[in-house]
């Protein structure tokens, strides 16, 4: 995983609460059995007609949001399936900053295991931020966000911090424990299952 | 201070603890399936890694399989791959593999409870959000994504924050427990709480209204956790646990020593505090239906749908969600639940497609027909319910009275199969989720108990079931 890098962007407002991951990505393109190439179908839905031609009333298609790499989204984002293709077709995207009001657990612990960084603000602030329209600095090193007007500060657990900002890798770190997981297997009364 | 369920559960699993830091918590049983892991897999390909424990992983597949003929090729190519890389993954990988021709085959959730392969007191993981099904043994049983499922293949563990715990409490008895059911129970416990309600949490149900219901019946409660927000649902092992899980194929050889260790330490300790609590009244409760795009979006049988302003109490936010549902189910306010018209019904899913469900549903078909405009399907949650059922005659009622008889597997769940709605299309569904989409791009679900969505396919209309002679 690259290390998470400040991101200057455009905010792209989706002015909806629970987002599932069902709209994020349907289930027809979870098929795949790579993790690549999910971004051409994000929001699939509502990006597109019946003919699979772009439908000028969804935000993702309006474009002068080419380019945003921060989502703005309602209360509860992410809620429902715990597919993580949802997460990599944000990311393919080009999403790597996306704030909510409140995310479900799955998505929110899913974004970062693959890079991307959920903020959760108050929901005057999101609103806020969904009328912002010049570029705006998220900052996670310093946990601030920059916007011409003020600076927003947001918590964030100092584990998952250093995980984004080194960018690494979560199972190498663990595979770290391995003398105590083995004492705890030894320890252990759960019958193995065959 | 005693202790809650969940925290025992919690504390019998650390392998690291930090202070203000994610613990790694060890994991007892590994559920895999053939949608959420052929990228885990990759990954520790990619890093020349092993999977740690295959004796506590166990693979099926149900998400994207055909529910007709199996003897048939699986048409859709980019499914034959993904099944096929179950196939080879597990051969790969050394991991016990339940695949589509074997008899134990069925949906993961479904199928571990019935093949004891779900214990109380354990951690269970699976890369599928409804895992929470699992909790309704006592067992503290989480949906991951696909990062955390190949963390587990290599480590057996998993980095967790420790969540807060929920208490719904369930008091009181249902008049008719035939015609207002778990599935009842859960939608009328979300629509209080809202769908984001257990974010943060690990729900322990209580209560009389919980202890009085079979296990199937809690699987039901357990596994719609998730609809809730929750990361999690558990119900405390009782003797109806004990018993469910006694003789099955995969039930360990020293089961009674376990039972008694679990008879004294898997419960809330009477001195135990909760950080939040929920009380549901079920004396008076009415069979539930879904009228909007998500489970809390949802009234009683015998009410009309409500406006967004009702629904929302002021909320603005809310109040255009509901707007835009209704829209998107093409339904006015005020209109009466009883007069909405269905096109297709569908009984399955592992929220309801147990047998005790398939047994309630036939109750209310049997020596009738599917009213001429409505499709309706019965998918059993497993080749063991579907077997089971046969052998009770269930079958050939669903038959008889025009409904589709299918093989196991997910199905019109999530429509990840050839079985889905068309654009329009509105069902009566058993399932958990009334997404827009989710059964099929345009299709318009409607969330109901077993036995609703059987009268509703007898109908052609949603009707009180408690109307109707069920006993």
């Amino acid at each position: 995983m690259e290390p998470f890098q400040k991101v200057k962007s455009i905010v792209t407002p989706l002015d909806k609460v629970n987002v599932d991951t069902d709209q994020i990505i349907p289930k027809q393109f979870l098929k795949l059995v790579q993790k690549s190439g999910f971004g051409k179908f994000l929001f699939f839905n509502w990006r597109y007609d019946e003919n699979e031609n772009l439908k000028s009333d969804f935000i993702l298609n309006d474009s002068k949001y080419d380019g945003s790499k921060i989502l703005v989204a309602g209360d509860n984002f992410g809620c429902g399936s715990s597919r993580e293709h949802a997460v990599w077709a944000l990311d393919d995207y080009g999403f790597s900053v996306i704030i909510s009001s409140s995310f479900a657990d799955i998505f929110f612990s899913n974004c970062f295991k693959n890079g991307i960084l959920p903020i959760v603000l108050e929901s005057t602030l999101v609103d806020k931020l969904q009328q912002e329209t010049d570029l705006i600095e998220v900052d996670l090193e310093n946990q601030v966000i920059k916007t011409n007007s003020e600076n927003i500060a947001f918590e964030i657990n100092s584990h998952k911090k250093k995980i984004l900002l080194e960018g690494l890798d979560d199972i190498a770190q663990t595979l770290q424990f391995e003398e105590k997981i083995s004492s705890f297997e030894e320890k252990s009364t759960i019958p193995s299952v065959l | 201070m005693g202790k809650t369920l969940f925290e025992k559960i919690w504390e019998s699993h650390i392998v690291v603890e930090k202070q203000n830091q994610p613990a790694l918590i060890y994991i007892d049983r590994h559920l895999v399936h053939e949608v959420t892991s052929p990228q885990a897999f990759d990954g520790l390909r990619m890093n020349d890694r092993k999977v740690r424990r295959p004796d506590l992983t166990i693979a099926t597949m149900d998400h994207n399989v055909p529910t007709n003929d199996r003897s048939l090729p699986i048409l859709d190519q980019t499914s034959a791959i993904q099944i096929k890389t179950l196939e080879k993954n597990c051969e790969d990988f050394g991991i016990k593999l339940f695949d589509i021709n074997s008899p134990n085959q069925g949906i993961v959730h479904v199928i571990g409870p019935q093949l004891g392969i779900t214990l109380p007191g354990t951690t269970i993981v699976c890369g599928d959000s409804h895992t929470s099904t699992h909790g309704a043994f006592g067992a503290l049983a989480l949906g991951i994504g696909t990062s955390d499922v190949e963390h587990v293949l290599a480590s057996q563990t998993l980095w967790l924050e420790k969540p807060k715990t929920f208490e719904v409490r369930v008091e009181g008895k249902r008049r008719n427990p035939h015609a207002v059911t778990a599935k009842d129970i859960i939608l009328s416990i979300i629509k209080n709480i809202g769908t984001a309600g257990g974010t943060g949490t690990v729900i322990e149900y209580r209560g009389e209204g919980i202890t009085d219901l079979s296990m199937e019946q809690r699987m039901t409660i357990c596994n719609m956790s998730i609809e809730g927000g929750a990361r999690a649902g558990l119900i405390a092992p009782d003797q109806k646990t004990f018993d469910y899980l006694r003789n099955r194929e995969y039930t360990p050889k020293n089961y009674e020593s376990l039972v008694d260790f679990w008879k004294k330490n898997l419960k809330t300790d009477p001195d135990a505090t909760f950080d939040k609590t929920f009380v549901l009244d079920i004396n008076e409760i009415a069979p539930q239906v879904s009228w909007g795009t998500n489970p809390g979006m949802t009234c009683d049988v015998d009410e009309s749908i409500p406006s967004p302003d009702e629904f929302s109490n002021g909320d603005a936010n809310q109040k255009k969600g509901a707007e835009k549902a209704l829209e998107y189910m093409a339904l006015d306010s005020g209109t009466m639940i009883e007069d909405i018209k269905i096109d297709r019904v569908f009984i399955g899913s592992c929220t309801n497609a147990r047998l005790e469900d398939l047994i309630e549903a036939s109750k209310v078909i049997q020596g009738q027909k599917v009213a001429s405009n409505v499709n309706a399907m019965v998918v059993p949650g497993s080749q063991m319910v579907k077997k089971q059922a046969e052998e009770m005659g269930l079958d050939k009622i669903f038959i008889d009275a025009n409904f589709e008889w299918r093989e196991a597997g997910c199905s019109m769940c999530l429509g990840m199969n050839p079985d889905i709605l068309s654009p329009g299309e509105r069902c009566a569904s058993t399932s958990n989720r009334n997404f827009e989409g989710r059964q099929g791009n345009g299709g318009r679900t409607h969330l109901v108990s077993p036995v609703m969505a059987a009268a509703a396919a007898i109908n052609g209309h949603f009707v009180d079931v408690r109307k109707l002679d069920l006993n």
